[in-house]
């Protein structure tokens, strides 16, 4: 694929600007999974499904239109008929009837706004997908929260597990190694509607969409980006004949 | 020695030429999206989107207003009564079978609409822009006259139109209201804004 | 220009035109040697242009208002996405314009280096220096009011960091910040008048600036890296013997430098416009919450430095608290710049001739200066504060220890003419 080498770029970028962050901070004990990020609309369709049926009840999308979707191979037909509430357009910002006072009241905080979600959780060592992948698949029960559910990469998390019906639900194990640090092993207590895998892949292509919808020119912006380098690489190399050709006489 | 600017050379010039080409397209290329940015956004867009009007909730003889792109559209039920009367003024009218006018071609008909009995036209008067008020009416109850058969007039300038929106002689309006593009979605529901299949 | 044409003839007669055109362009002369150095002055004013073209589309469409939308997000952070969203060709031209801030200071970091490198703070530039330092400072506010106006968290937070450090002066200090601020809070009205100040006041006092630094670059006519002045060597007719005229040579050359600079722009613009997180940070995704402030607040990447000699200094004295001297400290660190030219007493300018007690000394003050900008991006812990202060005490004694070592450093003496292929 073409954005291979910018992939490679990335990577070597981010391990040099990370190098010395390992050598100064202190590492966090929870381990980040890599999130299997797809680009494939097939993907990114089934995510957008899962999002607007089990996020979207509860978390907006404010600056996001439904019929963006458009850009991911769906029909506005088929946004009308699969992805709406009743009374929306498809022209109509993926908004929530919800308000935030009441929101504030019932969860404690307001479920935050998706849009951004995955561009809020990067950081140096592990992208905002790779986050909410891990996040959303380490939820556990816990009867002493008030939910009943609590997350390994998001201790005392105000969310239930909202998708426990497709995961089925997990127990922990919480020991401690010599430093004194918790650890969190967990075991799937009793099978949901999806096998591990199919849960994953579930995820996977929800975090996918969450990751899309936080930019969803970024594909088309490294496209054009691979264009404007092959003209600037033409630019630079005529500006340089031409400054040769007015120098030569210059002793 | 010094150095002062020595003459063009071919391959100077040529260099020249190129570079000034190249950098000319890039800086054209450079100005697109700036030039882009001035277009509707698509929350513009979003608010001028065809809407959808159910017409089984307009009763015979009634108008309901729809906003569709920030103006009035009007959806005028009309009844056999008033069908007759666009006959009936057509002498009096300034452009009767709507030559000057704008409308789509399936709205270029005496009734200046897609099903008779159903006017959909846009409620901006031709002149400065006012909204005509409906003065449905007939004689001297409409307040007009006393062969008022009943139809539209413009507070501004006091344009009149027919119910068909066609405007009559001599009046400060030039044209005919014009026809927005719609299409029936089903025998009760129409689309406002787009005709195309 | 012999045969003038009828337009330009009936110009000249009532605007300088051709005299501009000769005096600053054709008939400027620089010196031959300038090297890859000397791009950054003409880079700096590209990204100028550029911060000032976008900033212009940007204000059709961004809105200055911190209350709350419909959806419970801040209008102005709603503003922003929409021009990265729905505004055809914002994205581009947001990206353009958070990628110019930092461009810019990496621009005119390296054009001060410049200065360093071959003394062209000296005699007769003290002037020159001085208007540069200026447009510094100037450019410090304008980006540091630019980035509140995203109003994301690690715009509002750190407006409120910096902002409570006028607090820091004594007296008035508290009531200072409430009036800046316009408010108890950074709230709606601080948000109005910082957009005010970072599209009107400061773009016009940045524009005279530049101009001011032009006109007397041209006055003065430009360094070069041996360090002496092309003007004491002429020829018959007054030319500089070491000079080529500005235009056509160093505009094409300066083409180059353009094109090389937009190579690296652009591929930050449209491969990694958040800068590794650097340009564009993670937390300003998050609306500006005053409830809530993010686990680590540090200050864009270009004021770093800055920044930790401002945390570097923990004791009281005189009886002031320690933060005030911190602030003293940090508008000291920008101010003693302008004091160079009377600082370095060396005989010569260029660090070509200098002695290796200034290598060194420039050497320390470079790496002081780095690790000072990477402490500033990390959370205090007493080692790194220990570092920031050793790293602080050998970027003031670079300044203030000069009039002594740069007397006693053994130079190399200045070449007649300058040294050329």
């Amino acid at each position: 694929m073409k954005t291979n080498w910018i992939s490679w770029l990335k990577k070597t970028v981010a391990v040099l600007a990370v190098a010395p962050t390992l050598l100064f901070a202190a590492e966090t004990n929870v381990h980040i999974d890599k999130a299997p990020v797809s680009t494939n609309p097939v993907d990114l369709q089934h995510g957008a499904k899962l999002f607007v049926n089990y996020c979207l009840n509860c978390h907006a999308a404010s600056m996001m239109r439904y019929n963006r979707l458009t850009e991911l191979g769906l029909t506005e037909q088929q946004i009308k008929d699969y992805l709406l509430f009743t009374g929306e357009k498809v022209g109509d910002l993926m908004t929530i009837a919800m308000r935030t006072k009441d929101a504030k009241k019932w969860f404690g905080a307001a479920p935050p706004d998706l849009t951004l979600i995955a561009r809020q959780k990067e950081t140096l060592s592990y992208s905002g997908a790779d986050w909410l992948y891990t996040y959303l698949r380490t939820f556990y029960r816990d009867e002493s929260r008030p939910t009943g559910w609590n997350n390994v990469v998001f201790p005392n998390v105000g969310m239930p597990h909202v998708l426990w019906e497709l995961q089925g639900i997990q127990v922990a194990e919480k020991s401690k190694d010599e430093h004194g640090n918790e650890h969190i092993k967990l075991t799937l207590g009793k099978p949901g509607l999806l096998s591990p895998a199919e849960y994953d892949k579930a995820v996977a292509d929800l975090v996918s969409f969450l990751q899309w919808m936080g930019e969803p020119v970024a594909e088309k912006r490294k496209t054009i980006g691979i264009w404007v380098m092959l003209y600037l690489a033409l630019f630079f190399i005529l500006t340089y004949l031409l400054k040769k050709a007015y120098w030569k006489d210059v002793h | 020695m010094t150095h002062t600017a020595e003459p063009l050379d071919d391959n100077r010039r040529q260099l020249l030429v190129a570079t000034s080409v190249v950098g000319g397209a890039g800086a054209v290329a450079l100005a697109a999206p700036f030039v882009a940015s001035f277009a509707p956004s698509e929350r513009a867009k979003a608010a001028g989107a065809p809407v959808e009007v159910d017409i089984s909730k307009v009763p015979p003889g009634e108008m309901i207003v729809v906003e569709w792109r920030g103006k009035p559209i009007w959806v005028l039920h009309r009844t056999p009564e008033m069908l007759e009367s666009l006959k009936a003024v057509r002498e009096k009218l300034a452009d009767p079978d709507s030559e000057k006018s704008i409308q789509p071609s399936y709205a270029k008909n005496e009734h200046r609409s897609i099903k008779p009995e159903f006017l959909i036209v846009e409620g901006v008067c031709t002149h400065l822009g006012c909204s005509p008020s409906a003065k449905f009416q007939r004689g001297e109850a409409s307040g007009i006259s006393a062969d008022w058969v009943g139809g539209y007039l413009c507070p501004c300038h006091g344009s009149m139109f027919d119910l068909a929106g066609r405007v009559f002689k001599s009046m400060p309006a030039p044209t005919n209201l014009p026809v927005p593009p719609h299409k029936y979605l089903t025998e009760t529901k129409v689309l406002i804004g787009e005709d195309k299949a | 220009m012999t045969s003038k044409s009828g337009l330009l003839q009936w110009i000249d007669e009532r605007f300088p035109l051709s005299s501009t055109i000769e005096g600053h362009l054709t008939g400027y002369y620089a010196p031959k040697n300038l090297n890859f150095w000397y791009f950054f002055g003409s880079l700096a004013l590209l990204v100028f242009v550029i911060q000032i073209v976008t900033g212009i589309f940007l204000v059709m469409n961004y809105k200055p208002d911190g209350t709350l939308n419909a959806a419970g997000v801040p209008v102005a952070f709603a503003s922003v996405e929409y021009i990265m969203r729905e505004v055809p060709g914002g994205w581009l031209i947001r990206y353009m314009h958070s990628t110019g801030a930092s461009a810019f200071f990496i621009v005119v970091y390296l054009h001060m280096f410049r200065g360093l490198l071959y003394g062209s703070y000296r005699k007769p530039r003290e002037l020159l220096w001085i208007i540069g330092v200026l447009i510094f400072l100037a450019l410090m506010g304008e980006a540091f009011m630019g980035y509140l106006l995203p109003w994301g968290q690690m715009s509002f937070w750190g407006a409120q960091v910096i902002i409570n450090l006028v607090s820091a002066i004594p007296v008035v200090g508290p009531d200072l910040a409430v009036f800046v601020r316009g408010d108890y809070v950074i709230s709606d009205a601080t948000l109005n008048r910082f957009f005010s100040l970072h599209v009107i006041a400061l773009p016009l006092v940045l524009l005279l600036l530049v101009a001011a630094h032009i006109v007397a670059l041209h006055e003065v006519g430009s360094n070069n890296p041996d360090g002496i002045e092309i003007k004491k060597k002429k020829d018959a007719t007054g030319k500089p013997l070491d000079g080529i005229p500005f235009h056509p040579y160093y505009t094409v050359k300066d083409m180059v430098g353009v094109a090389g600079f937009f190579i690296i722009f652009f591929a930050v613009v449209f491969f990694a416009p958040e800068g590794g997180g650097y340009f564009l940070e993670a937390n300003n995704f998050i609306p500006a919450d005053p409830l809530k402030t993010p686990p680590h607040i540090a200050p864009v990447w270009y004021f770093t430095p800055f920044y930790s000699i401002l945390r570097a200094v923990t004791y009281p004295l005189f009886g002031l608290d320690a933060k005030f001297w911190g602030v003293v400290a940090m508008f000291a660190a920008v101010l003693i710049i302008a004091f160079l030219p009377w600082l370095d007493r060396s005989p010569v300018k260029s660090i070509r001739y200098k002695g290796p007690i200034f290598k060194i000394a420039l050497t320390l003050f470079v790496i002081a200066f780095l690790i000072l900008g990477y402490l500033g991006v990390l959370p205090p812990n007493p080692m790194r504060t220990l570092v920031a202060q050793i790293c602080a005490v050998i970027y003031f004694a670079f300044f203030l220890l000069m009039p002594w070592y740069s007397k006693i450093d053994p130079c190399k003496p200045e070449p007649e003419r300058v040294t050329w292929k």
